[in-house]
């Protein structure tokens, strides 16, 4: 998957960094001081060995003891002048390019934050961490050094070059000469590098994948004793990745050989036909001193050329792969302004199905028959489905009246979780609409929509925070009573063993939980703002039948005022609720009673009791009879 | 003489990413074990990294050789420069052109000799840094593997995948950068000091007095810089974890309407992330500033020294210009010396983490006398399982078992039922070897688990947990893993006995489908069909069933019992539920309570009887009225 994210098809690196300009934008007058102050520094360098040379060809030729003194002055000056710009610069950029960085992770944080569930189904969570945290550093260094450097460095061969070719323009030619192969070479280099070290990058992504999953299934790795082929697969990859690595360094090998010899042999032609020229007066010491002086001191800008350019290029990378995230749009507030242009047959027409259990006459008759939870001719099909291919859910038509409780039913993969998170607009329909007490959630403002309706998901999330606070985040303003309230009916009474009780801390970086005291707590974070509307996913699934029962006649309670929608498993669950709605292919097959659907529906019954299947009919065990028995 | 490339080397700037720590573990957390400190023996650091680079020494040998010969080669050049300005000229001008060819022969063999030994040295470098590299992560790899399930339970995942990637990633970077520019900077160093003390004493010891503010420079760095990273590490941990746990928990984010709330507090995390990097960054700033003051001090100071003798006469303007030409090279590396602590820091921190991790020692080691089990009795494939004295404490307290004796005959399907934490997931746990018990023995047709190497032990017995997981790849290589060597027709029939067939041939490629492309489509239900195939291939004489069917509906649950009753015919099976719908196929009834058997039965009996479980089964019964 993530390969697939990250591919740049067609892009120019230039570009793609402009679009960092409004992030720096409000730095850009330190951040062109600093630039300006690298400038400086860098070319003061190179008046040092003009100094050299004064001194070698005036005090020293002349035996001037005395001038001697003035050249040690005049460089001790330069000197402490270009530490103090190097610190300046530094000094410049330091916490502003910090702020940059912290800028754009709190804009990539907010706008993830933001973006439909389907996009984080797609996305793994490590991606998006990956370019809130090495592709931004990455970024920062981007913008404190190859930047800067790429200026700055131009800038001193430039004027270094104007200096050697001032001083003796033949023996400038002959150290020219070695610098623009060397630059092609370099960006030929990085051209290849760059490939190789991309591959290393996905082998490594490899390498951890087997590393994740063989930590994350250590049970069935060891229930299984596949050990060793796991440490064989693991093998595989890491010295599929050691090649890459040696790739890597022979490549690097490779240019740093060329970069040692190519100017060395420059220089040393420079030195001996410097030499001649001294021997022959053409050429005094002090400028054949001074110049090869100078020409070691535009090495370093010459190679790094390569290199800056490479860190630009990834930091291209690494800013393509920020914005494509940030490309991705929002959701808009209210699903209205967005583009529902599909909504295809929202009232169907064929009456041929039980399900129409006064959802619709309901929606037409106006007024009270509208208040409740209603589904008219919901249509939904995951973004990323094929075109043409089947929807997940069609025409789905069901009301919850006001203050009942809806069961909803349905085999494995039915699509009951999916129905269940398009209320709460998790997912936005494709078709037909969802009314609250007659209002369209599209209408609704997304924040509002959500403190009207209160989930418990199927997989307890815990945060890293306080129980407290993990129970409270379902309702702003609630209490310490509202609190206990909402422990008491998810039964949740373990909290006071804890360590520190409703303080205890929980999630990544707390106390570790079971199953069954997550899903209580997460019951308690649905039911502690006293919703409108309630949906519940399983809420019971990890519970043991003792605690399931309590939690039931608690919950029931609370359910009395509140129109809830059940996702239900096991007759167990179906007994908190009034109705029950079977969702089968896609749509609505039946409503009624838990008692009216196990005598009339074969497929409710089955999924109930089982009584269908061929299994129980012989009914083995007396436990087997007793519960068919009990469920009929 | 100053260096204008003072910024260049620090080019990399003072904090590669690899030096973070990348996942939430390193951030403070409140239990002991959930500290990220596990005991690092006393010297296991050093012993770890002495026997990852022990096979290696004939190597790292002639690495240092060769950089050594590369240096020398290196910094011939000035003293042929010199060599050329002392006695080329004046020879030149005799016409005695033999000096100034030897000049230029010297040079261009030095220039070509360094290029090459420079190749060399990489190579044969990153070959010892791969070796190294490869040999740590497989280590850390397999000790992972080795470690009993309770060490993992208390060892979070994320901990351990840090421990495998990200330390890995910042001694990496120490092997494969620092440590040859660390080789480099102490050579180029050593050498041109003793080259500035053989050209000239005066000029050679005010470079080597200069290293002395300058030792005391990089220490202040260093003990600062400390200061300011780990500051670091800990905010940035700290914003990753906030990072992280909000994308892994969107749903509820979203819903809970916890947007602007996480701005905030991410906002003052990232703030304190942001004032951290920048002192870190301006720690840098300060050592460049004053190093480089130092430097440039001692280059004046050089050159009036060697300049005044020349002017008098006592020095020849060839060995200064050599001089100036060396001391441009002295101080380059200086800023490079930052950079190497900085990674030398972090490498060190994440080579003790890792050294702790492995000096863990197994609970449930590999027995030292293997035994093979028995050929099965009776003609059937079912094995008789027996606790013997068998007794079980937590080291860090927590759900305890008694002493007990139970003996579960060869081809029983026994049911074990009871509240959370009644202990009946440790006693299946101690039936597949999770664990060993603390007392007593668990024998399999009367061999002890323990005596019992790892493809025997899975061949008796296959347990199948509550938490499905699935790895990357195909659905076929998922329900392979139970047997790999199984073709695609005993997959399809495993998965058809179980149920899974329908919703397989379903999905878009079928049993080639990619779970990891699709995953976040296959419903838990799925999961546990798919796992529960995995076991059927498997075909274990003893199948341990641990809260296995708690995600699936009733007909899934009717599915996996039939195929219990047929395919797993006559094995034995140990199922864990805290569903008594799970109970009707049980032979037999375990009931247990504080970890304690308390009954122990036929269902039919004990739903008569008038003990615990007849009290949870008509519980259960009116929940279903």
């Amino acid at each position: 998957m993530p390969e697939t994210l990250a591919e740049p098809t067609d892009r120019s690196a230039v570009r793609s960094l402009l679009r960092l300009w409004p992030y720096v934008r409000p730095v850009r007058a330190r951040w062109f001081a600093a630039a300006f102050v690298a400038v400086l520094a860098s070319c003061l360098g190179l008046v040092i060995p003009l100094i050299l040379k004064w001194m070698v060809d005036g005090p020293v030729a002349d035996r001037d003891p005395g001038g001697v003194w003035l050249g040690a002055l005049y460089l001790l000056l330069l000197g402490l002048v270009e530490a103090g710009l190097f610190g300046l610069r530094r000094w410049l950029v330091a916490r502003p390019l910090a702020g940059v960085e912290a800028s754009l992770r709190a804009d990539l944080y907010r706008h993830l934050q933001r973006l439909p569930v389907a996009f984080h189904d797609r996305w793994p969570s490590g991606q998006l961490l990956s370019r809130g945290t090495t592709d931004l550093m990455l970024l920062r260094m981007f913008l404190a050094f190859p930047l800067t450097f790429l200026l700055v460095n131009a800038t001193t061969i430039l004027v270094g070059f104007v200096i050697l070719f001032a001083q003796q323009w033949t023996l400038g030619l002959v150290l020219l000469a070695p610098a623009v192969p060397l630059m092609v070479l370099c960006s030929l280099f990085e051209t290849k590098y760059s490939l190789v070290a991309r591959k290393a990058q996905d082998q490594v992504g490899d390498l951890t994948t087997v590393v994740e999953e063989s930590v994350l299934g250590i049970r069935i790795v060891k229930g299984f004793g596949r050990n060793r082929s796991q440490a064989q697969a693991f093998r595989a990859l890491a010295q599929r990745l050691r090649g890459t690595e040696l790739h890597k360094a022979r490549l690097l090998a490779w240019i740093w050989a060329l970069i040692t010899v190519i100017p060395e042999l420059a220089i040393g032609a420079a030195l001996v036909l410097g030499t001649i020229e001294v021997a022959d007066g053409g050429l005094s010491a002090g400028t054949l001193v001074a110049f090869l002086s100078t020409a070691l001191a535009l090495r370093w800008p010459v190679e790094s050329i390569g290199f800056l350019l490479a860190m630009s290029q990834e930091s291209a990378t690494a800013a393509d792969r920020y914005f494509e995230v940030m490309d991705v749009a929002e959701e808009p507030s209210t699903a209205k302004d967005g583009t529902r242009d599909g909504a295809p047959d929202g009232a169907p027409d064929d009456a041929s199905d039980g399900a129409r259990d006064g959802a619709k006459d309901g929606a037409r008759a106006g007024g009270d028959a509208e208040a409740g939870l209603v589904f008219d001719g919901v249509e939904f099909r995951y973004p990323d489905a094929a075109p043409g291919s089947v929807p997940v859910l069609a025409r789905i038509d069901l009301r919850v009246r006001p203050g009942e409780t809806m069961a909803l039913v349905g085999a494995t993969g039915s699509g009951k979780t999916t129905l269940t998170a398009l209320v709460p607009r998790l997912h936005d329909l494709t078709g037909g609409r969802i009314l609250l007490d007659g209002e369209d959630i599209a209408d609704l403002e997304r924040s509002r929509l959500r403190e009207l309706v209160s989930v418990a998901f199927e997989e307890p999330t815990l945060f890293s925070a306080t129980v407290g606070e993990n129970v409270l985040m379902g309702a702003e303003g609630a209490g310490e009573e509202e609190l206990r309230r909402a422990l008491s009916v998810a039964q949740a009474d373990f909290v006071d063993d804890l360590p520190h009780g409703v303080d205890t801390q929980v999630g990544e970086q707390g106390l570790s939980l079971s199953g069954g005291q997550r899903q209580r707590l997460a019951l308690a974070r649905a039911v502690v703002g006293r919703p409108r509307f309630l949906i519940l996913d399983d809420p019971l699934s990890a519970l043991d039948v003792h605690t399931e029962a309590l939690v039931e006649a608690a919950l029931r309670r609370v359910l009395e005022g509140t129109t809830a929608l059940v996702v239900a498993h096991r007759p167990s669950t179906v007994m908190l609720a009034d109705r029950v709605a079977l969702l089968s292919g896609g749509r609505i097959s039946a409503v009624g009673t838990h008692q009216e659907l196990l005598r009339t529906h074969t497929e409710y019954a089955w999924l109930m009791s089982g009584a269908q299947s061929p299994r129980s009919a012989d009914g083995r065990t007396a436990v087997a009879t007793a519960e068919e028995g009990s469920t009929r | 003489m100053t260096s204008t490339t003072a910024d260049g080397p620090a080019l990399a700037d003072d904090d590669l990413p690899g030096g973070e720590p990348g996942t939430p573990s390193d951030a403070a957390a409140p239990d002991s074990f959930d500290k990220d400190d596990l005991p690092t023996p006393p010297g296991a650091t050093w012993a770890l990294l002495m026997s990852l680079l022990g096979p290696l020494r004939a190597r790292v040998v002639v690495a240092s050789l060769l950089l050594v010969v590369q240096q020398a080669a290196v910094q011939a050049g000035p003293l042929l420069v010199a060599y050329a300005i002392d006695r080329g000229v004046p020879a030149f001008r005799d016409h005695d052109y033999g000096p100034l060819i030897a000049v230029g022969a010297g040079y261009a063999v030095c220039a070509v000799g360094a290029g090459l030994l420079q190749y060399a040295f990489i190579k044969a470098a990153a070959r010892i840094n791969q070796d190294v590299l490869l040999d740590l992560r497989g280590r850390i790899f397999r000790h992972a593997q080795v470690l009993s399930v309770d060490f993992h339970e208390r060892y979070t995942s994320g901990r351990l995948i840090s421990r495998s990637t990200t330390d890995v990633e910042s001694l990496r970077e120490l092997l494969s950068e620092g440590l040859q520019e660390l080789l480099g900077v102490v050579l180029s160093f050593v050498s041109i000091s003793l080259m500035l003390l053989w050209l000239d004493l005066g000029i050679g010891a005010i470079a080597v007095a200069s290293f002395g503010p300058l030792y005391v420079l990089v220490r202040i760095y260093q003990r600062r810089a400390g200061k300011a990273y780990s500051g670091r590490s800990t905010a940035i941990a700290a914003v990753i974890v906030k990072f992280a746990e909000t994308m892994n928990g969107i749903r509820p984010v979203q819903a809970f309407r916890r947007e602007r709330a996480n701005d905030a507090d991410f906002a003052e995390l990232n703030h304190r992330h942001e004032r951290r990097n920048g002192d870190a960054l301006l720690e840098m700033a300060r050592y460049v500033v004053g190093s480089r003051l130092v430097a440039n001090t001692a280059v004046a100071g050089m050159v009036l020294w060697g300049a005044y003798r020349v002017a008098s006469g006592t020095l020849e303007l060839g060995v200064l210009a050599a001089a100036v030409l060396y001391l441009r090279r002295l101080y380059d590396p200086i800023d490079r010396l930052a950079m190497f602590l900085n990674s030398y820091q972090s490498a060190a921190a994440s080579l003790e983490k890792i050294a702790g991790l492995l000096a863990q020692v197994p609970t449930v080691p590999e027995p030292v006398a293997p035994k093979a089990l028995p050929a099965p009795s009776g003609g059937l494939p079912g094995r008789e399982v027996r606790f013997e004295e068998v007794g079980f404490a937590y080291r860090t307290g927590g759900e305890v078992l008694p002493r007990f004796d139970l003996t579960l005959p060869a081809g029983q399907t026994v049911a074990v039922v009871g509240s959370t934490g009644a202990g009946k997931s440790t006693l299946a746990k101690l039936l597949a070897r999770f664990y060993d018990p603390t007392d007593g023995r668990v024998l399999l047709d009367g061999t002890d688990l323990r005596d019992l190497p790892t493809p025997e032990l899975r061949r008796g017995v296959v347990m199948v947990t509550q938490e499905a997981f699935l790895f990357s790849g195909t659905i076929a290589e998922n329900i392979a893993i139970g047997r790999p060597d199984a073709t695609p027709e005993e997959i399809e029939h495993a998965a058809k006995a179980i149920g899974a067939h329908d919703f397989i041939s379903g999905l878009p490629d079928g049993y080639d489908t990619d779970v990891r492309k699709r995953g976040g489509r296959i419903s838990a239900g799925q999961r546990q069909l798919v796992a529960f195939a995995r076991a059927l291939l498997a075909d274990p004489a003893v199948l341990i069933l641990d809260e296995a069917t708690s995600s699936l509906d009733i007909p899934g649950e009717r599915a996996v019992q039939q195929a219990m009753d047929t395919v797993l015919h006559g094995r034995t099976a140990v199922v864990v539920a805290h569903r008594l719908s799970t109970v009707e196929i049980a032979d037999r009834v375990l009931v247990m309570e504080h970890g304690r058997i308390v009954e122990d039965g036929t269902p039919s009996d004990l739903v008569a009887g008038t003990g615990r479980f007849a009290g949870l089964h008509r519980a259960w019964r009116e929940s279903l009225a």
